[in-house]
């Protein structure tokens, strides 16, 4: 978070120095601040996790619309087709979520992406119970999600 | 050219998965199903409209409030659309006749009576 900050004014000062505060300029800024921090870091020996972190993020957000354009195809195929070949289903899903922020954020993206949604946790927390349109096979779903969403969502928040 | 393009590409796109989204709420057999595609379809079309708005005009102004629209968007659509499943699922409302398996019924079912 730190090292989010120091980049930022790094881009602020660099847009400052040129003169010129447009969005094209603050990007620029932003990744010059990023490639020197990178260089620099090693010296300081603080939040080195930063780096590694934003990748994560980038993969994350690039998997994750992935998953959006891919599922919301299908599901809109789907409905238009005229004889809908949904197979859907209520499928409980252990979680390897502990925390409530990681908990709320896993069920937010399930719900995000076409073809599942959340609808409870169960009270020990151990299972969240999710709506999915396309249940082949329970033990594909869940091997799915476990393996997709939420391995990539802990990696980025632990 | 390719600005044109693209503009036409999103807005095409968005408009069809809206329209999409509603013939599901009116085809899809049941309230879980109709939920997909009325959210999360939308929520799709919804920002490509919005991307295509950014593009078009190329503005702070008007890319960062397109941001925000969109960012908006993804946090809230998912959080009603729980609400709803979960209170319906509740309250009882039928799942689709076709509907595979409920684990839910099956494994949580001790829980939902301690509620009671």
């Amino acid at each position: 978070m730190q090292m989010f900050i120091t980049n930022i004014l790094l881009s602020l000062l660099w847009a400052l120095l040129t003169g010129n505060v447009s969005e094209g300029n603050l990007m620029l800024g932003f990744l010059l601040g990023y490639g020197s921090l990178w260089l620099l870091y090693p010296a300081t020996g603080i939040e080195s996790s930063y780096f590694k972190k934003t990748l994560q993020s980038l993969g994350f957000i690039l998997y994750f619309t992935k998953e959006l354009i891919v599922s919301s195809w299908r599901v809109a195929t789907d409905v238009i087709k005229p004889l809908p070949r949904m197979r859907p289903g209520v499928v409980g899903i252990p979680l390897d979520a502990e925390t409530d922020l990681e908990i709320t954020l896993l069920a937010n993206v399930i719900s995000l992406t076409p073809g599942t949604l959340s609808l409870e946790v169960s009270k020990d927390r151990k299972t969240l119970y999710i709506h999915a349109m396309y249940v082949i096979n329970p033990d594909d779903l869940r091997a799915e999600i476990k393996g997709g969403l939420e391995r990539r969502l802990l990696e980025l928040l632990r | 050219m390719i600005r044109d393009l693209l503009v036409c590409f999103f807005l095409l796109s968005g408009g069809l998965l809206s329209l999409a989204a509603a013939v599901g709420v009116i085809r899809l057999p049941d309230l879980f199903t109709r939920m997909h595609a009325a959210t999360k379809t939308g929520t799709v079309g919804v920002s490509s409209v919005a991307i295509a708005m950014m593009i078009h005009f190329g503005e702070v102004t008007v890319t960062s409030r397109g941001i925000l629209v969109i960012a908006f968007f993804l946090l809230t659509a998912p959080v009603a659309a729980h609400m709803i499943g979960r209170a319906a699922y509740r309250s009882g409302v039928q799942l689709w006749i076709l509907t595979r398996i409920d684990e839910w019924k099956t494994h949580g079912v001790n829980e939902q009576n301690d509620d009671d």
